[in-house]
């Protein structure tokens, strides 16, 4: 892990600031990025229209006319100094139900002869560890997710399927990921999780946030119907529950 | 008020400022090309400068009023606006009523993107806070996509119609749409990841607006600008209007329908009220980018401001000369025909 540099403040037009932090991928550097939007979650400054948080720096919009950018340039800057090293997470972990192989996840057993492995291996690696959420991005709602098992990737298709649906969970190279929404792609399949990640009328339309671990959890197909009809019924509450080890 | 859509023109799509608070969730913002006609023509018909109108593109639709009455804007660019097959102004609340067919004759001369407010604001689904179209996500505006003929819209109710006819926006508040203008650029967030030379290729050559130009993003041809080293960054936020150089040189200028992050380096970020500049060309046009600080990017963004500000000062203290509707037996209505003034008396009969 490198540790971040000073922060920097660079401009990217008249209604957006850019605090950068580093330029790693790494938990240090993505935890102050973190704490810097919690921060101003919990304190806006006038103008403020609102932050995208990703790997190394977040994006403060700001609307250039209603903006004392002087001050908000000044409070940045203090509040972004004031970050602490310490990597991001917090200790809670969301809990994604998947449904391993079958039609919901074609290439799993692609990815158990890669790596020389069995399905049994591929489900257990995967789904033994917390991944880390570092950013939202690409389609509404879809997770870069970091931390993934290296024994278990597995390069992309050769030929992208045309139409991958909504839920599904996929490897491509060392990255593991959720497709929010019906998409063509070209990650090989290992599962389906029944929770909507994007769902325009849903409150939240967006289930998982950057800074958030997640854990991917194997069920049957009877658990997967139940949670399919939750969801579809309004009924279903994403669990969170705490970290397996402490990411602090 | 009603409207059916009889044909909808090249690519006809609601729009209102945007759909912004998700581009931290992956949500791209939508919203209008040219921000600043829709913020006016809203004004023009007396609604929230942020209310749900018709974004045109080039050629137009053909729309029939088949209920109710109301004003109408157009700003933007001249596609040649004709209400039943005449030419009427545009940048001036018109009123309209059940039968009167909207129609655009094809653009008249600078610019490809038209603005028709209607008093009320357009009335479709709130959809996380916009109703903005977001065509590749199919949500948003009238059932995710673009209008077609057989489509129905109506407006929410407005107040004072009457009191609002005739209603024009002076030329000196009007954006310009001039081809030849540069357009103004911060520079950053990347600019270090260019050779100086690199820079000076920007700020110097003529770049053309390639094919691949539509909400998204506009891809220009020209000069190739040179990095230090690499193209990609790790991927970060892609603000309105950054212009990303990716490892080929030429640039791709960011616009409403960008996605919310990338891993290209960004040279600059065009000034606020240049995005809807940028936004009136048409592929084939020429574009160039003149380096401005910060400070006077925001001036040239509290300038457009201050253009909404005047139009709504000027708008309250107007008072048209065409009565309100009035339950008395007679009276005497002003109104405008081709911009002509006629006064019609009228008195109920067998009352």
């Amino acid at each position: 892990m490198t540790r971040p540099s000073t922060p920097e403040l660079l401009h990217a037009g008249d209604s957006c600031l850019v605090i950068e932090f580093g330029d790693t991928i790494d938990l240090t550097v993505n935890g102050k990025v973190q704490q810097l939007r919690r921060s101003l979650e919990k304190h806006p400054l006038p103008g403020m229209l609102e932050m995208v948080p990703t790997y190394r720096s977040l994006a403060l919009y700001f609307d250039p006319i209603a903006t004392d950018t002087d001050r908000l340039l000044q409070t940045v800057r203090e509040l972004a100094l004031a970050t602490e090293d310490f990597p991001s997470g917090g200790g809670t972990v969301m809990i994604v139900p998947v449904l391993y192989g079958g039609a919901e996840g074609p290439d799993l057993q692609t990815v158990a002869s890669h790596n020389g492995l069995t399905v049994e291996d591929v489900i257990k690696r995967h789904s033994e560890r917390d991944y880390y959420c570092y950013m939202l991005g690409f389609t509404p709602g879809f997770p870069y997710l970091g931390g993934m098992d290296e024994t278990i990737a597995t390069p992309r298709l050769q030929n992208p399927r045309t139409l991958i649906p909504a839920g599904s969970v996929g490897i491509a190279g060392r990255q593991t990921g959720i497709y929010p929404i019906d998409s063509p792609g070209g990650w090989q399949l290992i599962g389906r999780t029944p929770l909507r990640l994007f769902d325009p009328d849903g409150e939240p339309p967006i289930l998982i946030d950057a800074g958030l671990w997640v854990r991917f959890q194997p069920i049957d197909r009877g658990e997967y119907h139940a949670v399919t009809e939750a969801v579809a019924s309004g009924k279903y509450r994403p669990q969170i529950s705490p970290c397996k080890e402490d990411k602090r | 008020m009603k409207l059916a859509i009889d044909s909808g023109g090249l690519l006809t799509t609601v729009q209102d400022l945007g759909r912004w608070g998700f581009q931290g969730k992956g949500m791209p913002v939508a919203g209008a090309m040219d921000r600043q006609s829709l913020r006016l023509g809203n004004v023009l018909v007396g609604n929230a400068i942020g209310a749900a109108a018709l974004e045109i593109t080039v050629l137009g639709p053909k729309l029939t009023v088949t209920d109710g009455e109301g004003l109408l804007a157009v700003t933007g660019a001249d596609l040649g606006l004709t209400i039943n097959n005449r030419s009427v102004p545009m940048w001036e609340a018109l009123f309209v009523t059940a039968g009167d067919v909207i129609t655009f004759t094809g653009p008249k001369g600078k610019g490809c993107r038209a603005y028709l407010c209607l008093s009320g604001g357009l009335d479709v689904p709130l959809v996380m806070g916009s109703r903005s179209t977001y065509l590749r996500g199919k949500i948003g505006g009238y059932r995710g996509r673009a209008l077609k003929t057989g489509d129905c819209l109506r407006t929410n109710a407005a107040s004072l119609v009457q009191a609002g006819i005739g209603f024009a926006c002076p030329e000196p508040l009007r954006p310009l749409f001039a081809p030849s203008t540069p357009l103004h650029v911060v520079l950053g967030p990347q600019d270090k990841a260019f050779t100086a030379s690199g820079v000076e290729t920007f700020l110097s050559a003529s770049y053309v607006i390639s094919n691949e130009a539509d909400r998204m993003g506009y891809r220009l041809e020209g000069p190739a600008i040179e990095h230090t080293s690499e193209a990609d960054i790790i991927s970060d936020a892609i603000p309105l209007g950054s212009i990303q150089i990716p490892g080929q040189g030429r640039p791709i200028c960011m616009l409403a329908d960008r996605q919310t992050t990338g891993g290209y380096t960004k040279i600059a970020v065009l000034a606020s009220p240049d995005i809807g500049a940028l936004a009136q060309r048409l592929p084939g046009e020429t574009v160039r980018f003149e380096a401005i600080a910060f400070n006077k990017a925001i001036d040239a963004a509290r300038v457009e401001g201050k253009a909404v500000e005047t139009l709504l000062a000027l708008r309250s203290s107007y008072r048209s000369r065409s009565r309100p509707l009035q339950t008395s037996k007679s009276g005497t209505w002003r109104i405008h025909v081709d911009g002509k003034p006629y006064d019609v008396s009228w008195e109920l009969l067998n009352g």
